[in-house]
């Protein structure tokens, strides 16, 4: 019970008036950066973290962690109603959030985000203050084998992402892949594929600019494309009947949210696994297990809830190996990890003992960011909506706007801006010619993380390859993943031979 | 010592600004930055060198030593060869420095980049950072030559964790290597925590890492340190003998050091020289050195490109024997 | 429908010949030193899956044509939209660096909705009047990110001294 005075100690702090405020305050913020495409956590994070030398230290973290939270609830509002993903952790919740909003259920969609993300983020918060300290041995135990194994996994995702031409798909993947190779091989340290050496492929291809490129610019061409034929407005709008319908479907989705909830904080908490291949398991496994697994990628609000769980668990995940390891896991955690050396704490296994005050402050005050996050974020999500009713040729005027000056903010090199727009053509007709986006854009992602472990494992095991699948955690991973990849496909043969029954009764 | 070294360079320092001042137009006499100050990082976002840049930053705001923002920016790609190239690129601006670090010499050398580091301005060095040999707590290893007999033993499987081939780990790697005769497989991973959280996990053997990477395992008692590349033993550790002391030669520093453009003005270099210096006197600096075991050796202009040149010729020598030159 | 299939493949058989050479700079086999595959495995054999499956593309395309396959891809009006906006796009990207991002955008809105989208110059001047201030305000005040300022540099310094 010692716990729960100190985190009643913690609470005293973080609901005091200034500190309440702050909330308030980072939480809008950070909302408004997450919803810019290009713009995400670390941006918010970076540009407050010297402020909290101002500030005292205890105002401080609520600020980062409001800023974080609200970074997170943000991403979400591009992916639905641009289609952008802000950030790679929220790709999976453009599968079905942007369909929703074109067919006019951007505020349902919305709706389903926040909650989700706030059902992910407290679930993941509580898990947080109860296990914290077990379970930093779980995140050690973790090396490029069963990193690599994890990374696996999520690629099973992709398994029905493509839609029915493989070859497409397959094209899809490499091709992501290799542009994820593009850059400094970290192994021997030289670059590769510069193509001409150009100092701005020397730092790789940032999944921004790609994503940027093809779902921003290419998805402004496409409805260009579109509109020629039929000039409408989508016909967004938000009542309050449809906001309690909202709540209700919600209400139904209490199991896909706990799935998504536990799998985003465990692998989230997994040092450089993270919140991408957690929001995307957790929309495999969502897709997977339903009962109408063809209406994913239609609009089906499951599939905007899955993902979101598990991006904001993930990110409270994230949080662990960074105070009790001293390992950030993301370029976010490790800004906050900046932030309090620079208060005099040491991060580590000695934090939560010599530092209670400042651990159950923080964790206290993300309870209070989830909170407002979630509260903000409803109250504007009218806003949002009205912001769709643009004509189109104004809102994809604004959007090209954004995506030019967002590609830029966050390496400030004009070389992104130009790969933004050839990425945006490339994907336009890639796209018209049913190529799959999805596919390339997660295997950009995906890829460094999963060439980087396979080969650091491979040299530590003097490039035995059994070693992947002889480690007990690695193993199980790989196991799974097989799994993953032969259910669809059995899914797929038995919906078939159900079909060819139901056809005659017809 | 250091002090009155500090004060005899800046005041050549001021000297050299004074005659340069008196050939400039009167308008320059108090020269202030006019728009925010752009400071390039040669190392990605959350890595040893840009949370060290990120302190700087947050130092300079916090102590109102300059008049504009500081705006950190990374510019990590291949090694830190993206930073120099740019900073190339902008000869004679008076507003953008850059943070550098080891990679400031090896990058150039390992591949040819079309920079020279002999062109840029040397603004001021601001510490020096240490390197130590560490195994897992676990590990029965407590001494060098335990370490030096075990990974003989181990016939060539003995995983050394580092942040990759050409950073400094790995060349402190090589120097071990050389010095004993051995066979060590070298691991890479992206960056130092990484390095560390593994070595605790158990994943790899033995790594080289800065004492700031390993000091919360150090302190949970996870980690153990077995030797120090610095001439004197560190105060952080003061029953971890060096390799000095016992008589091999084996020192190797992390530079930590700000640099301008080629043709910087003279007043601007004098002016974020005296920017670093009150930087350098600061409380803040003073205990974050203490507490990470970094040297505060404050060091500026001609003095400093001297110690860049002999350091550039002394890398160009490691990184041949270890056949990683270009041309 | 069919031609542009087959276009697009082949540039893709391309793309993946012209990565595989790049690759070639650094080993792409199994490396018994490190004990796995060399920094030019990956894209290496990455590409050549990717090419034989554009191969296989074009080889199905010759095979056995798609239903629909005489769809055309473009219609005219499609083409002119598309790449109007597509060349405006890449013309404000080049004038970035040399007049700045504020002149470019400013450019870039005026031409999209007055010339493009046919809205009214009240809309327009509205609107390319604010987004500059806003982009100004959220990003260089905000968030400290400055944007290229190309030969306006000058114009800035006094608001540089207003608001830092």
């Amino acid at each position: 019970m010692e716990m729960l005075s100190l985190l009643a100690d913690g609470f005293a702090t973080s609901l005091s008036p200034l500190n309440l405020a702050i909330v308030i305050l980072g939480v809008t913020a950070g909302l408004f950066i997450g919803a810019m495409p290009g713009l995400g956590s670390v941006n918010g994070v970076a540009i407050v973290l010297p402020l909290t030398f101002i500030v005292p230290p205890s105002s401080a973290i609520i600020l980062l962690a409001a800023i974080y939270y609200g970074a997170m609830y943000g991403g979400a509002v591009s992916s639905v109603l641009l289609g952008i993903p802000g950030a790679s952790t929220a790709v999976a919740t453009t599968f079905d959030g942007r369909p929703m909003a074109q067919r006019g259920k951007a505020g349902l969609a919305l709706i389903a985000a926040a909650v989700a993300s706030f059902v992910g983020g407290t679930i993941s918060v509580v898990l947080f203050t109860i296990f914290a300290v077990p379970l930093a041995d779980l995140a050690l135990a973790f090396g490029p084998a069963e990193e690599f194994a994890l990374v696996l996994l999520a690629f099973t995702t992709f398994v029905g992402l493509g839609g029915d031409d493989i070859l497409k798909t397959i094209i899809m993947i490499c091709l992501g892949l290799v542009l994820s190779t593009v850059g400094l091989d970290l192994i021997s340290g030289q670059p590769r594929l510069i193509f001409g050496d150009l100092p701005g492929f020397y730092s790789g291809i940032s999944f921004l600019v790609l994503a940027i490129g093809v779902y921003g610019v290419g998805e402004v061409l496409h409805t260009i494309e579109t509109s020629k034929s039929a000039p409408q407005v989508t016909p967004a709008k938000l009542t309050f009947r449809e906001f309690g319908d909202g709540l209700r479907q919600m209400n139904r989705l209490w199991k896909t949210m706990s799935v998504g909830s536990f799998l985003g904080f465990f692998v989230g908490m997994l040092p450089a696994a993270g919140a991408t291949p957690a929001s995307l398991m957790a929309y495999g496994i969502a897709k997977t297990t339903s009962k109408r697994p063809e209406t994913f990628g239609t609009g089906n609000i499951e599939g905007v809830a899955a993902p979101e769980t598990a991006n904001n668990a993930a990110s409270t995940g994230s949080l662990l190996p960074m105070l009790t390891l001293g390992i950030p896991g993301s370029p976010t955690t490790a800004l906050l990890l900046g932030g309090m050396v620079m208060w005099g704490l040491m991060p580590g296994p000695m934090l939560f003992i010599e530092q209670p005050d400042f651990v159950w402050g923080l964790i206290s005050s993300l309870y209070t960011a989830n909170f407002a996050a979630v509260a903000i974020n409803i109250a504007l999500i009218p806003l949002f909506v009205w912001a769709l009713r643009m004509p189109f040729t104004v809102l994809c005027a604004m959007v090209l706007v954004l995506c030019i000056v967002g590609g830029f903010a966050p390496s400030q090199k004009m070389h992104d801006v130009w790969l933004i727009a050839g990425f945006g053509v490339a994907g336009y007709l890639l796209r018209k010619a049913d190529y799959p986006l999805a596919p390339l854009v997660l295997a950009l992602v995906l890829g460094p993380l999963m060439e980087k472990s396979f080969r650091q494992t491979l040299i530590a095991e003097q490039g035995n390859l059994l070693a992947f699948v002889e480690r007990p955690l690695s193993g199980t991973f790989i196991a799974l993943a097989a799994l993953f990849f032969v259910l669809p496909l059995l899914k797929h043969v038995r919906g078939k031979e159900k079909k060819q029954v139901v056809t005659p009764a017809e | 010592m250091f002090h009155s070294f500090t004060r005899r360079t800046g005041l050549a320092i001021a000297a050299t600004a004074l005659a340069a001042m008196a050939a400039m137009p009167a308008a320059a006499a108090d020269w202030k930055p006019q728009k925010p100050i752009e400071m390039v990082i040669m190392a990605g976002q959350g890595g040893g060198a840009d949370r060290l840049a990120r302190l700087f930053q947050s130092i300079i705001q916090k102590e109102n030593l300059a008049s504009m923002p500081v705006l950190p920016v990374n510019k990590g790609g291949g090694s830190g060869a993206e930073a120099l190239r740019y900073l190339s690129d902008n000869a004679g601006e008076a507003h953008k420095i850059m943070a550098t670090l080891n990679s400031y010499y090896t990058t150039p050398i390992r591949n040819d980049i079309g920079v020279d580091i002999e062109e840029f301005t040397p603004i001021a060095r601001m510490a020096l950072d240490t390197f130590v040999l560490w195994v897992n707590a676990d590990s029965d290893i407590q001494t060098l030559d335990e370490w030096v007999a075990a990974v003989k033993d181990a016939g060539g499987t003995w995983k050394m964790g580092g942040t990759g081939t050409g950073q400094e780990d790995s060349l402190v790697t090589a120097m071990l290597e050389d010095t004993f005769d051995l066979d060590i497989t070298y691991v890479p991973f992206k960056g130092g925590g990484d390095v560390a959280k593994n070595l605790v996990g158990g994943h790899i053997d033995s790594t080289v890492n800065n004492p700031s990477e390993q000091m919360g395992f150090y302190n949970a008692g996870k980690s153990r340190p077995l030797v120090a590349f610095t001439p004197e033993r560190l105060a952080a550790f003061p029953d971890v003998p060096t390799a000095s002391e016992m008589g091999y030669d084996l020192v190797y520093w992390m530079q930590r050091s700000f640099v301008g453009p080629k043709e910087m003005p003279a007043e601007a270099v004098a002016y974020y020289t005296e920017m670093f210096e009150k930087l350098s006197q600061t409380e803040e600096w003073q205990t974050y050195t203490a507490d990470k075991a970094l040297m505060a050796d404050f060091l500026t202009g001609d003095e400093l490109q001297a110690y860049f040149l002999e350091e550039r010729a002394k890398h160009a020598e490691i990184l041949n024997s270890m056949g990683e030159g270009s041309s | 429908m069919l031609t542009a299939d087959r276009v697009i493949a082949l540039s893709i058989v391309g793309l993946s010949v012209y990565f595989m050479l790049h690759a070639l700079a650094l080993p792409i086999g199994w490396e018994g030193s490190t004990g796995g595959p060399g920094g030019g495995a990956f894209p290496f054999w990455l590409s050549l899956v990717m090419a034989l499956c554009a191969g296989g593309i074009l080889l199905r395309s010759v095979q056995a044509p798609r239903e629909n396959s005489e769809a055309p891809f473009f219609d005219p009006d499609t083409v002119r939209a598309v790449a109007a906006v597509a060349v405006a796009l890449a013309v404000t990207i080049a004038l970035i660096p040399l007049a700045g991002a504020y002149v470019a955008i400013i450019l870039f809105l005026i031409w999209y909705l007055r010339v493009f989208g046919r809205h009214s110059w009240t809309l327009t001047l509205i609107l390319t009047a604010s987004t500059p201030v806003f982009l100004f305000l959220f990003f260089e005040v905000t968030l400290k990110i400055l944007l290229p300022k190309g030969w306006t540099e000058p114009l800035f310094l006094p608001l540089y001294a207003t608001f830092f």
